[in-house]
């Protein structure tokens, strides 16, 4: 249940340190890695979703909808990741049995679910902020050319507020590739994971986490390129000044 | 018990109240720790920030890589580095100062970032006009320069605090009794985690709301066009 607590920086299983070459920690640190990738690749697609959704909310005419969007950024954004992620895990299946139902969630959910939800209500306040920088002249002309409030969202605002999201939402993307490391924690398979494994059972700590600190960077550089990729094309949906 | 607080679970709300003492001791630690990395963070950031001003390549380059480095990779990840890898090297700190070394080694590429974008931000006419004042740069920066950046720096910097804040249950896998371990801990005996846990969720929310008006308030306080250092 809870991998990393010791009083000594030794493992619980004191063995004798077993010798194995470095290059034998690839294939289990390239399995976690696979598992590191996929997490954040979901995670960060659900965040933006919910990210849209409740950054939209939070600009609604609707109340009750702005309400909840506002409570759900407050909260998630207010709030540590591990918290969040420790109460899905923990605390949700007592909540569950409390009023008859069972929530208990496997910890790959639990995961995805804490990481988007946290990124997603990062991203709420990037959506908020691209939409309000929107130029009052396009929902001038959107009203002028009649098209409705639904129209104006979809056509005029989104599609050049895009542009603007896409720096903070390239570093939101890296956080969220970061914060995936927690989920060792709720004992899911990631590459913390499987480097927490190789040092219990080598004692090796300076070659594991050297090449998972290696391996972390090389991942996120991937992923501010592919960012960059990402908002470069979408650059021309912004708006021509004249 | 713990910390010599006994928890009393002859309900919900009374196993509440007897675990606050419990919590609130954690979250001391949780403070403390948040402070420090801080500290660590605003001292180191300006290193950061100086080298990669620097006017030698050799010395700006490699700054930015570490920086970049710091910044992409996971502060459990950099944790468990300082943890396990430092006391090879014979230099052995308590869980609670590794930690705080890992939050200011963490954030210290960012807050390298604030003081950047913070100095940045003063006009360049400013620096025209000490110059044709003819002040020394030493002047130029104590009097004109620092005075304008702080108004910009200062909220920046109260926002990464808040998020220091957020991170330090990361230290919980090192041993550090801080507020959510806890509450992990307080779970592993009593068995009941949703009411430690939502409480730690409950106060974490009220501190960095908290913490956020603070920000706010300093940011509406300080004047735009500066601080004579006076």
């Amino acid at each position: 249940m809870w991998p990393h607590r010791r009083t000594a920086r030794q493992p619980i299983f004191a063995a004798d340190p077993v010798e194995v070459h470095w290059t034998e920690y690839l294939p289990p640190l390239l399995e976690g890695a696979w598992v590191t990738i996929r997490l954040t690749v979901f995670s960060t697609l659900l965040g933006a979703i919910l990210a849209f959704a409740a950054g939209v909310g939070r600009l609604s005419r609707n109340g009750a909808l702005r309400a909840v969007s506002v409570a759900y950024i407050e909260l998630f954004r207010g709030t540590s990741l591990l918290v969040q992620l420790f109460w899905l895990y923990f605390a949700l299946p007592l909540a569950g049995q409390a009023v008859g139902l069972d929530l208990r969630i496997p910890p790959v959910i639990a995961g995805i679910l804490a990481l988007s939800l946290n990124i997603g209500a990062y991203g709420a306040e990037v959506v908020r902020g691209a939409i309000q920088s929107v130029h009052t002249g396009q929902h001038e002309a959107a009203l002028a050319l009649n098209f409705t409030p639904r129209q104006t969202l979809a056509r005029v605002t989104i599609p050049q507020a895009i542009p603007e999201m896409m720096p903070s939402f390239g570093n939101l993307a890296v956080q969220n590739l970061k914060d995936t490391a927690l989920v060792s924690l709720i004992s899911l398979g990631d590459m913390t994971f499987r480097a927490e494994q190789i040092r219990n059972f080598t004692q090796d700590s300076v070659t594991v986490y050297s090449m998972l600190l290696a391996m972390y960077f090389g991942m996120a550089l991937v992923l501010t390129a592919m960012m960059r990729g990402i908002e470069h094309s979408v650059g021309r949906w912004r708006p021509v000044r004249s | 018990m713990l910390f010599g607080f006994e928890w009393d679970l002859s309900s919900p709300l009374a196993f509440a109240l007897s675990i606050l003492p419990m919590l609130g001791t954690g979250m001391l630690v949780t403070i403390q720790a948040a402070v420090l990395g801080f500290a660590l963070a605003l001292v180191l950031g300006l290193v950061w920030a100086v080298l990669k001003s620097a006017p030698l390549r050799v010395i700006a380059w490699p700054a930015a890589v570490v920086t970049e480095f710091l910044r992409d990779t996971p502060l459990l990840v950099q944790l468990f580095f300082l943890y396990y890898v430092l006391p090879e090297y014979g230099i052995v700190l308590p869980a609670f100062m590794t930690g705080a070394l890992a939050l200011g080694l963490q954030y210290s590429a960012y807050t390298a970032e604030v003081y950047r974008a913070g100095l940045q931000a003063v006009p360049r006419g400013q620096h025209e006009a000490a110059l044709a004042l003819n002040l020394p740069p030493t002047r130029k920066f104590t009097h004109i320069v620092i005075p304008q950046a702080v108004p910009r720096i200062v909220p920046a910097m109260g926002n990464y605090l808040v998020s220091i804040m957020k991170d330090v249950p990361v230290l919980s896998v090192v041993t550090v009794l801080e507020m959510l371990n806890v509450a992990r801990i307080i779970g592993d005996r009593t068995f009941d985690y949703l009411i430690p846990l939502s409480m730690v969720g409950a106060i974490y929310l009220i501190m960095t709301l908290v913490a956020s008006a603070g920000v706010r308030a300093l940011d509406t306080y300080l004047p735009k066009e500066g601080i004579p250092l006076k």
